[in-house]
């Protein structure tokens, strides 16, 4: 079993950075039943990247930002890892860019992870792997997407749920710190089921690629925009995501019940309070943001604690658990510590 | 597992459609209130009544209630 138990590793910030065009859902959504939508994903608004804004735009202004307000030299950061679905070229890697554009040193580490909903906590474990032994002290994971770009304005299975988003989260070796546990899971069979066919080598760009065709029920897209199997992406979350924060408590001895927020990825409403009521976890333990952001992909578990938590973050100790969920089909869950990190204001570019 | 309860708990799903218009043989894509949302909570119903993970193809595959009711209880046992 994936099961991880990481030491010396501690989260010293998060910051987040969402473009400033914001859609009000009601007005996105131009079918039929949008207040049946509406009440039933909780989605209210999202943030639409600009033609020319990509993933790396946000995160790179959200590190920035954040290194900034830590006080940190960049010279001392050894390793950056980025995690998308919508990285800047198909080739190369972004990481190398951003190191580049955030003036690190070329002695920095850098990869890029392709993983969805559940790529932060991924990504977490990653970096946290490399950074336990010391010989990295300082580390930036970046995480976000712009899946509105990868959606057709014509699907309604998917234009009006997803947010653009990009994240920075700050680690340091400590040796004080409890450790971060983790736990993960995969699911290939289900590969298609959140899927952009074309644009890879399986399939490569011809001229019907970018031909629009019509599903029907209000559906119209090319092979270049994302589908979603919404139905097996929610019965996939309502079974797993509860199954895995169980598998964490479980195997790492953690009581639930001392567990300050419970931070999971914002897929939609119904998918989410499903998950957190059959975890029986309170209201108050467990935050939102997708009805301002809608579905930001990796960026969400971060974003979340980022403009819901600002304050306890800022000035606690919390116990966390994160579950993220989603494209793979692919699913983890860390627990983690924080205590008085810094967290700049939410940055709007 | 009994058909009537699984037709009543897939009944209880709509709010607008009255529970007497839904039986075994009811074509239940037919039916005004239908949508992908209530797909959802179908496949929700499944899950917490049942303990079943219904998946996309299940639903799109099937025509009538007892389509549905015959997936869970193969899944069931």
């Amino acid at each position: 079993m994936a099961f991880l138990a990481i030491n010396n590793v501690k989260i010293s910030g998060m910051a987040a950075c969402v473009p400033s065009t914001n859609d009000s859902i009601s007005e996105v959504y131009k079918w039929n039943g949008a207040d049946n939508f509406l009440s039933t994903t909780g989605i209210k608004a999202r943030r639409r990247s600009k033609p020319d804004q990509t993933t790396s735009d946000l995160c790179y202004a959200a590190a920035e930002r954040l290194i900034n307000d830590l006080g940190w030299e960049k010279a001392e950061i050894d390793a950056l890892v980025f995690v998308t679905q919508t990285p800047d070229y198909i080739s190369p890697a972004t990481s190398p860019i951003l190191q580049q554009r955030l003036g690190l040193p070329s002695t920095c580490y850098t990869l890029d992870i392709s993983l969805g909903c559940s790529g932060w906590v991924y990504a977490m474990s990653v970096i946290s792997s490399l950074m336990q032994n010391g010989t990295i002290r300082k580390g930036l994971l970046l995480a976000g997407d712009t899946i509105v770009k990868v959606c057709s304005p014509e699907d309604k299975s998917t234009f009006p749920l997803f947010g653009d988003a990009g994240t920075a989260t700050a680690l340091e070796y400590n040796e004080n710190v409890s450790p971060i546990n983790y736990v993960f899971n995969t699911d290939g069979e289900g590969y298609d089921a959140i899927i952009i066919p074309d644009g890879g080598y399986r399939n490569p760009i011809t001229e019907n690629s970018l031909k629009y065709i019509e599903e029907g029920d209000g559906i119209r897209r090319t092979p270049v925009h994302v589908i979603l199997d919404g139905m097996s992406v929610f019965s996939f979350g309502i079974t797993k995501a509860p199954k895995s924060v169980k598998q964490l408590a479980e195997h790492f001895d953690i009581d639930l019940d001392s567990v300050d927020l419970f931070t999971f990825h914002q897929a939609n409403m119904m998918m989410n309070e499903k998950i957190r009521k059959k975890l029986k976890l309170p209201e108050e333990k467990v935050p939102y943001s997708m009805d301002e952001f809608a579905n930001t992909s990796c960026a969400s578990i971060p974003l979340t604690l980022v403009t819901r938590e600002a304050c306890k973050l800022r000035n606690g100790k919390l116990r966390h658990v994160a579950c993220g969920f989603g494209v793979g089909l692919s699913w983890g869950s860390a627990y983690f510590e924080t205590n008085r990190i810094c967290v700049p204001d939410l940055i709007e570019i | 597992m009994e058909i009537n309860e699984f037709v009543a708990n897939f009944a209880n799903q709509f709010e607008d459609t009255d529970a007497s218009e839904i039986t075994a043989a009811t074509e239940f894509k037919t039916l005004d209130e239908w949508s992908s949302l209530l797909a959802l909570a179908v496949i929700a119903m499944a899950d917490e009544e049942y303990e079943v993970t219904l998946k996309g193809d299940d639903i799109r595959n099937a025509t009538t209630v007892e389509d549905i009711f015959n997936v869970v209880k193969s899944r069931k046992q």
